[in-house]
């Protein structure tokens, strides 16, 4: 049975200043569908989720609601037609709870409308909770959730507003595979009742789980829309990128026999025990459930968190618990998980970006060298190709990927031993996610050693010699790349739980 | 591309300061026929010359991300103190040096509690400022301290007919302006002030960083009480009160954004000499202190609006 339409955009179009956003773009959003919208990061998703969602109130084309014309004046105006959108970055008061969260702004009163009612609004999460069968305690802090419990928090507003259309932008970027799985089953069952969403997400994969019927954007192009049950990943891709990839992982290079790190008996916060080795040129993943311990093992090897007993040797040097200082200078370099936070300064140019670790090599006498300093960003962007007008552009205006790409030249003008990548092809597009792998397996042929974390299984699992489990902050066996399968990897966690 | 094209305010950071500089020149020129006068121009440069050290190291703890609210009592407590020792010895270059060295002792506490304690900037240097003010009434007895002739030529003299004051004002502008722009230090100050984590997980010791940057300004503010004092012939136990919110004022008004990562010394120098400029006419115009303390309170408003809407343009793209 084809579901109702309940919001048609026809022939939307966007300008702004030099740049046309989107160019005559149709999508139709029918309830109790999960409508995909893909396509690479500047195809226009996110500037037409915002004309949806009324945050742009200047645009060409049609919007129609239930068959009427409407023209959006605010974001409130779209809710008022049932039209709210979960944004990529959560709004949210951390020290509130989660009912004075919920009801932000639109707190019932008692009557004579002055005083709150607490009561009554206590009463309404707990129905909402449980119409959703979550059982958080609507008094609990919102900082004190998991980033999953947020979210879910976040589409629970949404709910209460009496939205028939949910936008949700990147949902699972910071979700485990359970919190995703978990996720999914409540976001079905809503569809179920009838909500219709649009899920905006880089990973593919998803979108074949979840996801009923799609849109492809491509430069602000409307490219295509369907039945998800009627493509195919390769097609889907082809689409976004407008040209085939047959396999986004190159092969990997063989791996030298001598090891470059060794990690002995490494002891932290969130850790024990941790030993492994690296060889020259070998990549090495480690695997494993968000919070297991993967990222504090790299962060603490990096020297941002204390090394409480054990070595990490690199090359002939052994350290103990060191500083990041330390760690650059015995050839260890990290790309963080998080690039906004860890991984970049916005506001500074690519080139400030690029010399900040580097001071030991560009200055002298605490000047910078600058002819120095622009032969090698301008090399190492070229050798990267990071996409940017000048090394003087602010990073913040470049793309996810390119922004990643900035931070890998950071530590590839060094003469980097051991490299660990946390999460590297977060929230990048297909295409971007192809250059980085190539240039991972680029970097081990040259001989350098790789510590490769992330969630994203397949990824690990393809791009790792060895991928090593990691459950509750210890390392409970290591597969080798011909043995690693998601079956493996989940029952070794299941395995070590136990 | 949108990133060639740059926003009004990143035109605004660039040039607009400058360029509002040059239309007051001339506006001033064209109402009051004294402006122009040789001896009136240098006498803008030399009233700002005090706040404007003041404001170089201002301008590297915002660029940081910090602030210091003592600086106006610490440019006081220079000045006395320099005073005192000038007057007791004679000796210009002693009291000079006293004079910077209390600068750094305090801007290093002022640091120390930042990064030691994790106090907030604000509230450390808050206490900083009734410390100091207390010192200075207990030192001086709330009286002026006169006597320090040999700092005539600090004060008042010149060569090549600039002042000295401005002379050292222009050089302070141009060792910091190379500190921020030319230096590794420079570069850890705007990835401070721009991303602090970013700056720990890129290696740089941010916690001694913070410590420099506070010491380097209490020295220039320290510098600037003796050249206050200098200037005033005196060490006066409530002068440089309120000097700090000047150098704020200049700073801000020069394009340095509250949020960290941004600014420039040279635009706290144009931001210093438009305040002169606009202090200087309304004063040329007869104008009473009253109103020119309401055109500064609009002007500061002014600069930050700018700067939110600077902002804003961005996150909207």
């Amino acid at each position: 049975m084809e579901q109702k339409a309940l919001v048609e955009l026809r022939d939307i179009r966007k300008e702004f200043p030099g740049v046309l956003a989107l160019d005559h773009v149709n999508m139709t959003i029918r309830s109790g569908s999960i409508h995909a919208l893909v396509g690479e990061n500047g195809a226009g998703k996110s500037t037409l989720m915002k004309i949806l969602s009324g945050s742009y109130t200047n645009y060409g084309g049609q919007i129609l609601c239930d068959g009427e014309e409407i023209h959006l004046k605010s974001e409130k105006d779209a809710f008022r037609y049932g039209i709210s959108i979960v944004a990529q970055e959560l709004n949210y008061v951390e020290e509130m709870t989660i009912a004075e969260n919920l009801f932000l702004g639109r707190e019932p009163l008692k009557k004579g409308g002055v005083f709150l009612d607490k009561a009554d609004r206590l009463e309404k999460t707990r129905a909402l909770l449980e119409m959703m069968g979550l059982d958080y305690d609507p008094n609990a802090k919102m900082g004190n959730l998991s980033v999953a419990q947020r979210q879910m928090i976040e589409i629970l507003k949404s709910l209460s507003r009496n939205s028939r259309i949910i936008i949700m932008d990147e949902p699972t970027s910071a979700l485990t595979n359970v919190e995703t799985e978990l996720f999914f089953q409540k976001v079905r069952e809503l569809r179920d009742k009838g909500i219709a969403f649009v899920f905006i997400s880089h990973r593919l994969e998803e979108i074949f789980q979840l996801c009923d019927e799609y849109t492809v954007l491509r430069d602000g192009k409307w490219i295509g829309s369907g039945k998800i049950s009627e493509v195919d990943t390769d097609r889907l891709i082809s689409m976004m990128v407008g040209r085939d990839i047959q396999d986004i992982y190159p092969p990997l290079p063989h791996a030298m026999p001598e090891p470059a790190v060794t990690v002995t008996g490494l002891c932290g916060g969130a850790f024990q025990d941790v030993s492994f080795e690296i060889h020259k040129g070998e990549i090495f993943g480690l695997a494993g459930m968000m919070g297991a311990g993967r990222s504090e093992i790299a962060r603490a090897i990096f020297g941002m968190d204390p090394i409480y007993a054990g070595t990490v040797t690199v090359g002939d040097k052994t350290i103990g618990s060191h500083t990041v200082k330390e760690g650059i200078r015995s050839g260890i370099a990290m790309v963080t998980e998080d690039r906004r936070t860890y991984g970049l300064v916005g506001v500074l140019s690519i080139r400030d970006n690029i010399r900040i670790p580097n001071g030991d090599l560009f200055t002298r006498y605490g000047f910078w060298n600058t002819k120095l300093v622009n032969d090698r960003v301008g090399e190492i962007c070229k050798q990267l190709s990071v996409k940017a007008p000048n090394a003087d552009t602010k990073v913040e205006n470049l793309s996810g990927g390119n922004q990643q790409k900035v931070v890998l030249s950071k530590w590839l003008v060094r003469n980097v031993r051991l490299l660990i990548l946390d999460e590297p092809t977060r929230g990048i597009d297909v295409g971007a996610k192809e250059e980085i792998y190539r240039l991972i397996a680029q970097l081990a042929e040259n001989g350098m050693a790789i510590l490769l974390i992330s969630s994203d299984m397949p990824e690990v699992l393809s791009m790792s010699h060895r991928v090593g489990v990691v459950s509750r902050g210890k390392i409970c066996g290591i597969l080798d790349h011909d043995e690693a399968t998601q079956n493996k990897v989940m029952k070794m966690i299941v395995e070590a739980k136990a | 591309m949108k990133n060639k094209k740059m926003t009004a305010g990143e035109l605004y950071r660039k040039y607009g300061i400058v360029v509002i500089m040059i239309i007051l020149f001339i506006l001033s020129a064209i109402i009051n026929h004294n402006f122009l006068k040789p001896q009136n121009l240098i006498n803008i440069l030399k009233q700002i010359s005090v706040v404007t050290i003041i404001a170089c190291g201002e301008t590297m703890l915002i660029v940081s991300g910090m602030i210091d609210l003592s600086a106006g009592f610490l440019c006081t407590t220079a000045a006395c103190f320099s005073a005192g020792i000038l007057s007791a010895t004679g000796n210009l270059p002693l009291a000079a040096v006293v004079g910077i060295l209390i600068g750094c002792a305090c801007g290093w506490i002022n640091g120390f509690l930042i990064t030691h304690f994790k106090l907030q900037p604000f509230i450390a240097t808050l206490a900083m400022t009734y410390v100091l003010q207390g010192i200075v009434q207990l030192y001086t007895n709330g009286q002026t301290i006169g006597g320090v002739g040999e700092a005539r030529w600090l004060g008042q003299g010149s060569v090549l007919g600039i002042p000295v004051p401005v002379i050292i004002m222009i050089l302070m502008v141009v060792i910091i302006a190379i500190l921020m722009k030319k230096t590794r230090f420079g570069t850890s100050i705007y990835a401070i002030g721009g991303n602090e984590k970013a700056a720990i997980a890129s290696g740089i010791n941010t916690r001694r960083t913070k410590r420099i940057i506070f010491t380097l300004s209490g020295a220039l503010t320290g510098l600037a009480g003796v050249v206050l004092m200098a200037r005033l012939m005196a060490g006066m136990p409530s002068v440089g009160d309120g000097y700090e919110f000047d150098a704020i004022t200049a700073v801000v008004v020069g394009g340095t954004s509250f949020l960290g990562g941004i600014g420039t010394v040279t635009g706290a120098l144009v931001g210093s000499i438009i305040i002169g400029l606009i202090n200087n006419i309304l004063n040329l115009l007869h104008v009473s202190t009253q109103y020119q303390l309401i055109v500064k309170g609009v002007l500061i408003a002014v600069a930050v609006i700018i700067d939110i809407k600077t902002k804003e343009n961005k996150k909207s793209q």
